[in-house]
């Protein structure tokens, strides 16, 4: 039975304990409902949870266990020779899975009776040809023990998964009944049922530390698996990015790709630094007018349409420096007029347009800083005669100087993780200049290079993307943390 | 202030009040500065602002509206259907190569009709006029209406993205000097078949609601598939991000006891928000594709990873929208003999239902626009031309979604996939502000200030 409709037919069994358990419980208290210990819906609610949750636990368990078993005695039937020369034992299992496939769908298709894809042997070419005929992805031609191993993998799957309808069944049946044997007047129903939501409850909130885990394995396994091939000392310390097409080694062993991360993160840097250049005094300024000049008017007009700067999708912001801002500055700097500029794809147009975008992140959360900062010091500097630049200047900006720090650092984290923008605006030459008008790359382009291109996964090439992935997450993990331990710090000072 | 303290070692000059000396104009002059620079400020980033939004209407505009030709085509029946037995299986045979003169010839036929004087007076010269979709737009019909071979047909056809292009002051006399695909002589003739109305501009509706087409045929591209992508992305991003963050949200506010655990998981939802994007997408490619063998470029994938990015969104919006609801609320049901659970779900969470959908809005508004993630899933790099068959195939079936497919035009050779580019944020960021209104008019409506 396809898991599917095991799944439904296994809730549809909740439903009826459901019913079940409330007319129970009910009879058990004479029809009336006031001599229960809990609602009746809690007795139902009750039976459907022991029904259904030791059900779906055992499908999971067994979902995530039989293609191991199945995998391990298949394994056992190929001999060695059959693994070619530069094969491993994984890509003979992909193509037994295939053809185990094939064979599924050349039966579904109606080509072959079902007995005859359980049986064929002798013919092995006709085996092939067949499934090439119905369409069948088949790689090279079988041979006999793949032929025979995907045979054995198509019946121990069959087998399981019939144990496992049965298992998964035998067990809601048997949920049901225990649930239905304790179901009685005085049985506290909607002690269990809390109980069981609030573990529910524990278990959404724990995704997120699951998430968190998840973004670490997967960085950590492949980049560890990247420095296997790699050597460390060159991926941090060679200045040169040169990823090779087809990748391979060098007559002296040493890998043909030059996959240093130092220009990558100089491109990162410098084009971060342009964009902060633009907008912190922007952003600080607009902040300062907002929270200490504005008139209440005027702030609820500006504040909402300078932070739709922020609603506006990062691709929006990529196509306007391909298309927009990069013609332009050609325009000005380029061959016509200065002759600084190349292309249109370069750190100041990526710089300059990530610039706009973290106009509205640095003034909004400036502004929440500069407004909690205590009236009474205004007040204070006032009296003393400053005029209201002064007293901004010298006791307001001061005051909240830390939290300031503490935003600007937040806007530096964004820019380094930025992707679209420097996708599309900044170039895609690695390289370790101080001109800010020639195209360079960051981690988050060559990120995306690296895994959208035709590398192999398991290559180096490919598998780099990981370790930047990672030099990455450590670089805006850590200004983070930085950025809101002195954000809490100031904080406390005024609470 | 150390003026002052320099001023008080000297006598005192004697000034009136009324007047302003050097130094108060000196003041004044700096305040005048500090707040100009303020205005300068707010200034510039709604100039960006304003730059922003017309560049995108001034170059988008146009992707919304299309040239087509409208001609009698007539279906020959000796090309058609040689053998002259209407038989469906023959009339198949001929491929969109044996239609293009057909649709050649019409066109040309136009010409002469019209006795405009052109040197292009070959069926070929037209291929230059037409887009290559005509051919299969006309196959399409007749495998539809076999018995209408023979007959003269009007149809509506796409001009060639080069036509276009000209008509919509793209491409101009002296750019395509230099083009193969067409001639200054191409453009004469278009000029003079606009007036007669064989050629003519009107709104398009299959770029809102049409399939990508490949690299050369710009003309034909539209964004409804990647856009159905997109919806069911939101779909798998509604159905587990509303309920996993609103559950959390319920155990942060409301059960969880001070200890490390709630510690750990409130310090992994903040760190999750600043996460860059593009991480998520390689956790997505690691989890989800390598390891669960989920299907690549599937919406299904697309919207767990950002299920993952939108969790600390929602969770953010949800516990302010809880806390928000006064304690008496819970004294009073508890008061009554509701369990803690019951006084949760019957009384706190109706209450603050609103909050939690105006902050489940912008969150699904934040996911429709993300793009870096989907890079890595395998969203990007081919040609979204079939629309889903159904819900499994929806969710299941390789598509694209609206910003990957605008990051794909983008990146195309040819100018003509700009404009629709263009196009497609301007219809993104239509869906964007109708998402944001719907949130603001939700707050504006339900929320209640306790």
């Amino acid at each position: 039975m396809p898991v599917f409709w095991l799944i439904l037919s296994v809730l549809g069994l909740g439903g009826a304990g459901y019913v079940a358990g409330r007319q129970r419980a009910l009879a058990s208290a004479g029809g009336d409902s006031r001599n229960l210990h809990s609602l009746p819906s809690y007795y139902g609610s009750n039976l459907f949870i022991k029904t259904v949750v030791p059900a779906f636990v055992l499908l999971i368990i067994w979902l995530l266990v039989q293609p191991f078993i199945i995998e391990n005695r298949v394994i056992g039937l190929i001999p060695t020779g059959e693994i070619a020369e530069g094969s491993n034992i994984n890509l003979v299992m992909a193509e037994v899975r295939r053809t185990a496939e094939g064979l599924d769908n050349i039966v579904a298709l109606g080509l072959m009776d079902a007995d005859e894809a359980r049986n064929v042997r002798a013919d092995i070419s006709d085996v092939t040809q067949r499934l090439k005929e119905a369409g069948q992805v088949v790689t090279s031609a079988i041979t006999q023990p793949i032929l025979l191993a995907a045979q054995e993998y198509r019946t121990s799957s069959a087998a399981g998964s019939l144990y496992m309808t049965i298992a998964v069944f035998v067990l809601a049946i048997a949920g049901m009944l225990f649930g239905m044997k304790e179901t009685h007047r005085d049985f506290r129903a909607r002690n269990i049922v809390e109980a069981s939501v609030k573990i529910l409850l524990i278990a959404a909130a724990s995704i997120a530390i699951l998430t968190t885990v998840g973004i670490i394995l997967s960085l950590i396994f492949n980049t560890v698996e990247f420095f296997r091939l790699y050597p460390a000392s060159q991926f941090f310390f060679n200045p040169t990015w040169l990823p090779s097409f087809g990748g391979g080694l060098d007559h002296d062993g040493n890998p043909l790709s030059k996959l240093g991360i130092l220009p990558l993160l100089w491109g990162t840097l410098y084009i971060s630094l342009i964009a902060l250049v633009v907008a912190v005094p922007i952003g600080l300024f607009a902040a300062i007018y907002l929270s200490e000049y504005a008139t209440s008017q005027v702030r609820s007009i500006a504040k909402p349409l300078l932070e739709i700067l922020a609603g506006i999708p990062t691709i929006v912001y990529g196509l306007f420096a391909l298309l927009t801002v990069g013609p332009m500055l050609i325009s000005i700097f380029g061959d016509g007029s200065l002759g600084w500029m190349k292309a249109g794809t370069a750190v100041m147009t990526a710089g300059l347009v990530m610039g706009i975008m973290l106009i509205p992140f640095v003034s909004s959360l400036s502004d929440d800083i500069i407004n909690a900062v205590p009236q009474a010091m205004r007040d204070g500097s006032y009296g003393l005669g400053a005029t209201k630049s002064e007293t901004i200047k010298q006791v307001v900006i001061p005051a909240a100087l830390p939290g300031i720090v503490g935003a600007i650092l937040l806007a530096a984290s964004r820019a380094i993780g930025e992707t679209m923008i420097v996708v599309l605006g900044a170039g895609a030459a690695a390289k370790l200049s101080l001109n800010p008008f020639e195209a360079m790359t960051t981690v988050t382009a060559k990120i995306v290079s690296q895994l959208t291109g035709d590398a192999d996964f398991a290559s180096p090439e490919a598998l780099v993307a990981f370790a930047l992935g990672m030099s990455l997450f450590v670089m805006t993990l850590g200004l983070n943390v930085f950025a809101l331990y002195i954000v809490r710090k100031y904080r406390e000072q005024y609470d | 202030m150390t003026d002052a303290s320099v001023n008080s070692s000297e006598p005192r000059r004697k000034v009136s009040l009324t007047e302003t000396d050097e130094r108060t104009k000196r003041r004044n002059a700096a305040e005048a500065r500090f707040r100009m620079y303020g205005i300068a400020a707010i200034a510039a980033g709604l100039v960006f602002l304003v730059v922003l939004l017309t560049t995108i209407l001034s170059n988008g505009t146009g992707a919304f509206q299309q040239t087509f030709i409208t001609t009698e085509v007539y279906l020959d029946p000796s090309k058609l259907d040689k053998k002259g037995q209407r038989n469906i299986d023959d009339i198949k045979k001929v491929s969109t190569f044996g239609y293009a003169p057909l649709v050649q010839n019409a066109l040309l036929k136009e010409v002469t009709d019209a006795g405009i004087e052109t040197p292009l007076t070959k069926r070929k010269h037209m291929k230059a006029l037409i887009s290559a979709s005509a051919a299969a737009q006309v196959r399409d019909f007749v495998i539809a209406n076999p018995d209408r071979i023979g007959d003269t047909v009007e149809f509506r056809i796409l001009a060639s993205s080069r036509v276009d292009g000209y008509l919509k002051g793209r491409v101009f006399r002296e750019s395509v000097a230099r083009d193969k695909n067409i001639d200054a002589e191409h453009l004469d003739l278009v000029d003079a078949l606009v007036p007669l109305g064989v050629v003519n501009k009107e709104f398009n509706l299959d770029f809102i609601l049409g399939a990508d087409a490949s690299e050369s045929r710009a003309e034909q591209a539209g964004l409804g598939v990647a856009m159905l992508g997109s919806f069911f992305m939101m779909l798998v991003v509604l159905g587990l991000s509303l309920p996993i963050g609103v559950a959390t949200s319920i155990y942060l506010e409301e059960f969880a006891p001070q200890n490390r655990f709630t510690d750990l998981i409130e310090v992994n939802i903040s760190n999750l928000a600043a996460v860059p994007s593009i991480v998520f997408g390689i956790l997505g490619l690691a989890v989800f594709i390598q390891f669960a063998h989920l299907p690549q470029s599937a919406p299904l994938v697309g919207g767990l990873v950002l299920t993952l990015m939108t969790l600390p969104t929602i969770i953010i919006s949800t516990r302010a929208a809880l806390k928000a609801v006064p304690p008496s609320i819970r004294d009073a049901a508890l008061g009554v003999g509701a369990s803690k659970m019951q006084a949760v779900f019957h009384h706190v969470l109706p209450l603050a239902m609103p909050g939690v959908l105006t902050g489940t809005i912008i969150g699904l508004a934040q996911a429709l626009g993300e793009t870096a993630p989907l890079l890595l899933i395998g969203m990007v790099g081919y040609i979204a031309t079939n629309f889903p068959e159904g819900l499994a195939s929806g969710f299941l079936d390789p598509n694209s979604a609206m910003p990957a497919q605008i990051y794909e035009w983008a990146k195309r050779a040819d100018p003509a996939y700009y404009e629709r580019a263009w196009g497609g944020i301007i219809i993104l960021l239509v869906f964007l502000l109708t998402m944001n209104i719907i949130a603001i008019i939700l707050r504006r409506r339900f929320e209640r200030r306790w």
